[in-house]
């Protein structure tokens, strides 16, 4: 009876922080964290394709630069990655701004939290989705290609038509795990000060001293967050996929 | 380029290797343990054990490690218990052992699926040849299930294993001195991130290939009967040109 008592005095506590305020804050929490996601991601897709194609490539330089790419962004930790785009761009702009002189000798031009973040977990996901493209490429039917050279399609009109739908198409299972990774990456862009959810859950447990309560509530946002995209990229697959799939 | 300073930083990172190699070693190798509670749950058929290890694979892979450190080591310490149990309080209250204890859990749940997947891998026909001569269960797996799975689990396993030296630096948030905390107070100390982080990020690669080759070396030495047979040394040698 005691515990129930305490149990309803824990959830009145809950209710009473997360109406006071908290529940709002983390809402918005939620959407820098999506936003910061879906922002990785793109920058990711583009950075991921031009990287798996150097890797591809018949040119031994290209080779080289795509493998070192890949190699250090998924070789060293995030973390590093993450304050190396926001210090290390601090100090780039500051130095840039300082010798043209906007602004004095001893001011500092910070680097914006969301585009140093970003960046950094753009480029970590940029890494993964590079070998994704790349598994996807090899995964196309030789004689596909072959096929089209034989129609005499030119170098663009392959791309566009034989190779970039089957790349998407096979490449979905695989992004839906970067994507995942990618969610688990944002959290810890909160140490530039971008106000996602980790970030928001950290000040909320300071401030109120309910780190358990707080934190406990991050991780269940961050499991349905990822818990969500699951089902929904399986929908992605079961379309892009529709034509090879037996009819009922 | 001043070298002396790039040597200096290099040499003070260097010196918190130690640190990251011990919270790697004891994150791995506790890991290791309850990742084999959990396979071997999983594997044992009690419906109980299947939805329990669901359940811990779920949790610990769908949320970041960062929350889970976080929780471990502000969260728990709220419970008075915790507080005034004389077991658990030591480890809790210390960074390094929650650290340690984030780590292990983290990676149990990635390794019993990656070992769930290398025990399913095992070919059937293996199985029932052992099942024919008439093995028992036990040597059973131990000389037929237990070799295969592993060579099968190797190339995952060294993949996170290399995502736990890159989590290492993770502790570097709850205070603890290790190469990332090392190179973070250098670069409050000396304002010039792009330099130390560089350093920093050199060793962190190193120590991360040589990783990466010792175990492409395991997985060599593990599977002499995969590899091509050697070049045939007695060459056709062409026929010399005899009018």
């Amino acid at each position: 009876m005691e515990f129930l008592n305490d149990l309803r005095d824990q959830v009145s506590t809950a209710y009473a922080l997360l109406a006071a305020g908290w529940g709002v804050q983390l809402l918005w929490g939620i959407a820098w964290t999506l936003a910061v996601t879906i922002v990785s991601m793109l920058i990711g897709a583009v950075l991921g394709s031009l990287v798996a194609a150097a890797k591809l490539s018949h040119r031994g330089g290209l080779r080289f630069i795509g493998e070192s790419y890949t190699t250090v962004f998924r070789g060293e930790p995030e973390l590093l990655i993450i304050y190396l785009f926001y210090y290390g761009g601090t100090q780039v702009l500051t130095g840039v701004a300082r010798s043209t002189g906007s602004i004095g000798s001893t001011d500092i031009l910070n680097m914006p939290s969301f585009l140093g973040g970003v960046l950094a977990v753009g480029i970590i996901s940029g890494a993964y989705q590079a070998e994704v493209f790349r598994g996807s490429f090899l995964a196309i039917h030789r004689g596909e290609l072959e096929a089209a050279r034989a129609y005499g399609m030119s170098a663009w009109l392959r791309f566009r038509l034989v190779i970039v739908p089957q790349v998407l198409r096979l490449a979905v299972p695989g992004l839906g795990n970067v994507w995942q990774l990618t969610i688990k990456d944002s959290a810890l862009i909160s140490v530039t000060g971008v106000a996602e959810l980790m970030l928001t859950a950290n000040k909320a447990a300071r401030s109120t001293h309910h780190s358990l309560l707080f934190y406990t509530l991050a991780g269940i946002l961050y499991l349905v967050m990822t818990s969500v995209s699951t089902p929904i990229f399986e929908k992605a697959e079961r379309y892009t996929s529709r034509s090879f799939m037996r009819p009922k | 380029m001043d070298f002396d300073f790039y040597l200096s930083t290099m040499w003070s990172v260097l010196k918190a290797l130690p640190l990251t190699l011990e919270i790697w070693f004891f994150g791995i190798a506790f890991g290791l343990l309850i990742a084999t509670g959990l396979t071997w749950m999983r594997a044992s058929g009690y419906k109980l054990g299947e939805y329990f290890t669901r359940g811990y694979v779920f949790i610990f892979r769908g949320s970041p490690l960062l929350v889970q450190l976080y929780l471990i080591y502000f969260g728990l310490s709220q419970f008075d218990f915790v507080r005034h149990s004389p077991v658990l309080w030591p480890i809790l209250r210390d960074p390094m052992y929650c650290t340690i204890v984030a780590m292990a859990l983290n990676t149990a749940a990635y390794e019993s699926e990656i070992f769930r997947g290398a025990l399913r891998a095992v070919p059937v026909g293996q199985i029932e040849a052992a099942k024919a001569f008439g093995m028992s269960a036990f040597t059973r797996f131990r000389l037929v299930t237990l070799p295969i799975a592993l060579r099968l689990a190797l190339p995952a396993y060294s993949t996170e294993i290399i995502l736990m030296t890159k989590a290492t630096a993770l502790a570097s948030v709850v205070t603890i001195m290790e190469m990332m905390g090392t190179a973070q107070k250098i670069q409050h100390d000396t304002f010039r991130p792009i330099e130390v982080l560089t350093c920093a990020g050199v060793i962190y690669l190193l120590l991360n290939l040589s990783i990466a080759r010792l175990f492409a070396w395991v997985e060599y030495r593990l599977s002499p009967h995969l590899r091509p047979p050697p070049e045939q040394s007695q060459q056709i040698k062409p026929v010399p040109e005899v009018l």
